[in-house]
C-alpha cells in the first residue's frame, strides 16, 4: 500500500472508503502449498506486520526450499496444530490492496476436509483450488482430491473457481504441463456445470504470478492471481430475483413505531411497493425503509434495514416479506423438501431421526425421511446409503413440523440454505443446500392434491398422462365405487403417497368447499379447479413446470 | 453509511453496490440482531477502546429507532487510564446506554498488580476472573465482544459465536461450524456464547469507520506531548502514583496509544498523528501488530491462546 506516495491523503482515504469486499476460499490437500500461497499473497501485498515477519524469520521451523523464508508460518494458528504440524480448521485472513478488501477463508486439507471446505466456501465469491503441478506429473492425472475440492466448490455455489497450478518451479515452468492440467481440469469443471473457471500457473514459493507477473513463464499472458482477485466481477444475481426479506426482529420502541428488522436476502425492497407476508399471505405496502442514517427508497442484499408497513398485519421473527402480486415469484412453501446435506459430526445422520433446522431466521424441527443417494466425493458416483458419516454428502429428504419458505440454493444462497442442529447436544451437525420440494421436481409452488376438471373426462386423462410424463404420479378417482363424500379421505390417502388425484366429476359447491377446506391441512398442495382454464395453466397449478 | 444512486434511465431506483465498510456494517448489524432475537439475556462487553466504540455505534444502528436493548458491561481493573473512565461515563450517558461496571474488589483490595503477580496472574484475577464473575452475576447467556480475527493468530479461527462451557472456557477443538449467516445459539444451562460482531473487521477498517462515521474516541489515541518513562523498552505514560524505578527519569514526548489497556502494561508509541486521517496514514506506513505494545501477549508464545482457554476474550 503506497500511502506515503499519495500526495493528497484525504483523496486516498475517499478511494479506500469506496473499496469493494471480496471473500474467497482456498482449497487444496496437505502440502499442495496453500499456506505458502496465502503467506505469499499477504507478504507481497505488504499486509504482514514487521514483528510477525520477524517472528517467522526467527522460527526454528522452516520447511521452505532454497533458503526461502517459510511464508506458510504466517498463517499457522493454534498451538495444537503447531505441535502436530497440521492445521485443523477454518481460519480467516484479511488483506487489502488499493482496489479491494479481501477476506480469505483458509481451509487447510486433511481428513476433515469436506466439512471445513464447505464452511469456508459457504460465503465465498471465489474459490482458489490448488493443484500441485509436480504431483500431476507424477500421477499423470488430476489427483482425486483436486476433483473433490472442485466438486465442493460447485456444490456450495461459488460463482468463480480459479485453479492455481502451483509448484511450477518444480516442473521447469513448462507450458506443456500447464496445458495438460488445464484441459483435464476444464473438462471436469464443465461436467460439474461450473460457470466461471480460470487457470493460473504459479509458484507460491518463488512468487511467480501470485502478486507479480512471472518472468519465467513468458508463454502465459493471463492475469496474476492477485490481478484476477482484484478485477473479477462480483455477482449481483441476488439483486435481480424477487424480494425475500426474512424478519429477524420486531422493533417496537413505543406505541407509534412497529418495524421489522432484517437483512434483505434477495431482490430489491422498495418503499411504496406491495409486499406479502408469509405464511399469513396478507398483503400490505412498504411505508418506510428505516435506518439510523435516514430512510431509504430502496434496499438490496446484503443491507440490514428496518421496514415499516402501511397496515397492522401479523408478522414476526421467522416469517418473511416477499413481493406481492406475482404467484410465480413466490418462494416455495412446503414441509417436505430435498437438500444436499454435508454431514459435519462424528455421530452419523440416520434416517428417521429428527433434528432442529435453522433456515433464514426460522427454526423448525426436521425429520430425515430418506437418503436419496450419497455422493462419493472422489468418483462423484451416486451410492445407496442409510446413514451419513462425517464429511459425507447426500441428497436427503426432510420433513419439517412447520412449512419453510425457500428458494433453491441455486437460486439464492441465503433462502436456499439451512443448518441442522442436534437437539440433545446442540451441536451443529449438518449443512443443507435446498434442491427443491419433494415430489415436485423443481416445479413452481407445491404439487396439487386434487385437480378438478368438471365434465371433461378426456382432459382428465390427458392431464394424468402429462403429469406422469413429467415424473408426477397421478390417478383418476372417477370410479363409481368412490362416493363424493368419501373423496376427501381418498385424496388424502393418495396425497400421503405423493399421488395427485384427478377427477372429471361434477361436484356440488358444498362438497368442493369441504374438500378445499380439508386439503388445507395436507402437507402440500390443495385443490385446482380447472374450470375454464387452459390446459397449460392447469398443469402449472398442479405443480408441473412447463 | 448507506447511499443510493439512480442507475437506470427510468425512475426506478437501484441501490448502489455496497462498499466494504457498508458490507461489514450490514453483516455486523445482522449478527447483533440475531443474537438479541435468540438469547435470553445478552450484554455487551464495553472496553472503552476504539473497537468498542465501533461496536456501540453498530448497536445503535441495529436497533434504531429503538434503544440498545441490552446493558454494557465494563470490567474495571482499577488500572485504567483516568481519561478512559471519564470518556466511558460521559459517552454512555450521552447516548443513553445502561452501563454496568464490574471490579474484582477483593483482588483490588489485596493489592493485585502486574509487578508482584506477573502480568498473566494479574490479568487472570482482574480481567478474566472479574469478567466471569460479572457475567455470572448478571445471569448473561451471551456477551458481545469487540475482538477481531485479524488481531492475533489464535483469533483467526475464532467463530462469530464462540461457545463457552459452564466455566466460561473456550475449547478450540469443540467449536461449532459456522456456515452462511446461520448461527447456532442453542445452549444448556450455565453455558454461554461470546458473540463477535466485528470478527471480519481489520484494524484499518475500524479506523476508516471511525473516520467515516465521526465516532468519538478516547483522546489517548491522539498524539500529544505526554509525560512518560521508558521501561523495558516501552514508553509508559506517567500517571499519578506511578513509582519511578532506579535509573528511570520522567521525560515528555509526543506520543499516542495504539490500543488501550491497563496503565502498567500498555505502552505508547512516538507519533505525530493527532487526527484520524493522520492515524490512518501512520497505520499504513509502519506495520506493527497493535498488541505488540501490550506486555501481556509477549510473556510466552501463544499466551493469548492460553488466556482464551481460561475464559478471557
Ligand atoms: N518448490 C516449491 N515448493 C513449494 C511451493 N509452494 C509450497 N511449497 C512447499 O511445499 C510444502 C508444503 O507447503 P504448505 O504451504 O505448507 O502446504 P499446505 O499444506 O497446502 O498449506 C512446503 O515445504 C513448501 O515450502 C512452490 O511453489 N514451489
Amino acid at each position: 500500500m503506497s500511502a506515503t506516495a499519495t500526495r493528497n491523503f484525504e483523496e486516498f482515504l475517499e478511494a479506500h472508503l469506496g473499496q469493494e469486499l471480496l471473500r474467497f476460499t482456498t482449497a487444496g490437500s496437505v502440502d499442495d502449498g496453500k499456506s505458502t500461497l496465502i503467506g505469499r499473497l499477504l507478504h507481497d501485498t505488504k499486509s504482514v506486520y514487521e514483528d510477525q515477519l520477524a517472528a517467522v524469520k526467527n522460527s526454528r521451523v522452516n520447511r521452505a526450499a532454497n533458503g526461502h523464508v517459510d511464508l506458510s508460518l504466517l498463517t499457522d494458528g493454534l498451538k495444537a496444530e503447531r505441535e502436530q504440524g497440521i492445521t485443523i480448521d477454518v481460519a480467516y485472513r484479511y488483506f487489502s490492496t488499493s482496489r479491494r478488501k479481501f477476506i480469505i477463508a483458509d481451509t487447510p486439507g486433511h481428513e476433515q476436509y469436506t466439512r471445513n471446505m464447505a464452511t469456508g466456501a459457504s460465503t465465498a465469491d471465489v474459490a482458489v483450488v490448488l493443484i500441485d503441478a509436480k504431483a500431476y506429473l507424477r500421477e499423470g492425472k488430476l489427483l482425486p482430491q483436486s476433483r473433490r475440492h472442485t466438486y465442493i466448490a460447485s456444490l456450495l455455489g461459488i460463482p468463480h473457481v480459479v485453479a492455481a497450478v502451483n509448484k511450477m518451479d518444480l516442473v521447469d515452468y513448462a507450458e506443456s504441463t500447464f496445458t495438460a492440467i488445464r484441459s483435464e481440469f476444464v473438462e471436469f469443471a464443465t461436467k460439474l456445470g461450473l460457470k466461471s473457471v480460470t487457470m493460473i500457473p504459479v509458484s507460491a514459493l518463488e512468487g511467480d504470478n501470485v502478486v507479480s507477473p512471472s518472468t519465467k513463464m513468458p508463454w502465459y499472458d493471463g492475469p496474476t492471481l492477485l490481478e484476477f482477485l482484484e478485477t473479477v466481477p462480483l455477482a449481483t444475481s441476488d439483486h435481480s430475483g424477487p424480494l425475500r426479506f426474512p424478519v429477524q426482529l420486531v422493533v417496537r420502541p413505543d406505541a407509534n413505531f412497529r418495524g421489522f428488522a432484517g437483512q434483505v436476502a434477495r431482490g430489491i425492497l422498495r418503499q411504496g411497493e406491495r409486499v406479502m407476508a408469509l405464511p399469513s399471505k396478507k398483503e400490505t405496502t412498504v411505508k418506510k425503509i428505516v435506518t439510523w442514517d435516514g430512510d431509504l427508497e430502496v434496499a438490496a442484499p446484503p443491507q440490514s434495514v428496518t421496514v415499516e408497513l402501511e397496515d397492522e398485519i401479523d408478522l414476526s421473527r421467522g416469517e418473511m416479506l416477499v413481493r406481492a402480486g406475482d404467484e410465480a415469484a413466490l418462494p416455495k412453501v412446503t414441509r417436505r423438501l430435498r437438500a444436499m446435506v454435508v454431514w459435519m459430526h462424528e455421530e452419523p445422520l440416520v434416517v428417521g431421526r429428527t433434528y432442529l433446522a435453522k433456515h433464514t431466521t426460522r427454526s423448525v424441527r426436521a425429520t430425515v425421511k430418506a437418503i436419496r443417494y450419497r455422493v462419493d466425493v472422489n468418483s462423484l458416483e451416486h451410492m445407496q446409503a442409510d446413514h451419513l458419516a462425517m464429511n459425507e454428502i447426500a441428497e436427503v429428504e426432510l420433513e419439517t413440523n412447520l412449512p419453510l419458505f425457500f428458494d433453491t440454493y441455486a437460486e439464492n444462497r441465503t433462502t436456499g440454505s439451512l443448518i441442522l442442529i442436534d437437539g440433545l447436544t446442540n451441536a451443529t451437525v449438518g449443512a443443507g443446500m435446498i434442491a427443491g420440494a419433494v415430489s415436485t421436481e423443481g416445479g413452481h409452488g407445491s404439487q396439487a392434491a386434487l385437480v378438478v376438471v368438471a365434465g371433461r373426462a378426456d382432459l382428465a386423462e390427458r392431464l394424468r398422462d402429462a403429469l406422469e410424463a413429467r415424473g408426477q404420479r397421478a390417478v383418476l378417482v372417477d370410479d363409481a365405487l368412490i362416493p363424493d363424500h368419501a373423496l376427501t379421505a381418498v385424496v388424502r390417502a393418495l396425497d400421503m403417497a405423493d399421488i395427485t388425484a384427478i377427477t372429471a366429476r361434477q361436484l356440488g359447491a358444498d362438497v368442493l368447499a369441504t374438500l378445499v377446506d380439508a386439503t388445507q391441512g395436507f402437507a402440500e398442495g390443495g385443490v385446482v379447479v380447472g374450470d375454464g382454464l387452459p390446459e397449460d395453466e392447469i398443469l402449472r397449478l398442479a405443480g408441473v413446470r412447463i | 453509511m448507506t447511499q443510493t444512486v439512480a442507475l437506470e434511465s427510468d425512475t426506478i431506483l437501484t441501490p448502489a453496490r455496497l462498499n466494504h465498510l457498508q458490507a461489514l456494517e450490514a453483516e455486523s448489524i445482522a449478527i447483533l440482531r440475531e443474537a438479541v432475537a435468540e438469547f435470553a439475556r445478552p450484554v455487551m462487553l464495553y472496553s472503552i477502546g476504539k473497537d468498542s466504540s465501533v461496536m456501540l455505534r453498530l448497536a445503535q444502528k441495529a436497533f434504531y429507532p429503538g434503544k440498545i436493548p441490552f446493558p454494557l458491561l465494563h470490567i474495571d481493573t482499577s488500572y485504567k487510564f483516568p481519561e478512559m473512565i471519564a470518556f466511558r461515563d460521559a459517552y454512555t450517558k450521552e447516548i443513553g446506554a445502561e452501563l454496568i461496571v464490574h471490579r474484582n474488589e477483593e483482588a483490588i483490595a489485596a493489592g493485585a498488580n502486574p509487578v508482584t503477580l506477573g502480568t498473566q496472574n494479574c490479568c487472570g484475577l482482574l480481567k478474566t476472573r472479574s469478567l466471569l464473575d460479572g457475567l455470572a452475576e448478571g445471569g448473561f447467556d451471551a456477551a458481545f465482544g469487540g475482538a477481531r480475527r485479524d488481531e492475533e493468530k489464535s483469533r483467526a479461527k475464532e467463530r462469530v459465536y464462540s461457545f463457552r462451557d459452564g466455566a466460561g472456557q473456550w475449547d478450540p477443538k469443540n467449536q461449532r461450524p459456522e456456515l452462511w449467516g446461520l448461527y447456532n445459539s442453542r445452549l444448556r444451562k450455565g453455558e454461554s456464547i461470546r458473540v463477535f460482531p466485528l470478527s471480519n473487521w481489520t484494524e484499518l477498517d475500524i479506523w476508516l469507520y471511525l473516520y467515516a462515521e465521526k465516532i468519538p474516541i478516547v483522546p489517548l489515541y491522539f498524539a500529544q506531548e505526554r509525560p512518560l518513562v521508558i521501561r523495558g523498552g516501552q514508553l509508559m505514560p506517567y500517571h499519578e502514583g506511578m513509582k519511578l524505578l532506579p535509573g528511570e527519569e520522567l521525560r515528555t514526548e509526543k506520543v499516542r496509544m495504539r490500543s488501550l489497556g491497563c496503565m502498567p502494561c500498555t505502552g505508547a508509541i512516538r507519533s505525530e498523528a493527532d487526527t484520524l486521517p493522520k492515524i490512518i496514514e501512520e497505520l499504513l506506513q509502519f506495520r506493527r501488530s497493535e498488541r505488540e505494545n501490550r506486555a501481556i501477549d509477549h510473556d510466552e508464545e501463544g499466551s493469548m491462546e492460553t488466556k482464551k482457554r481460561e475464559g478471557y476474550f
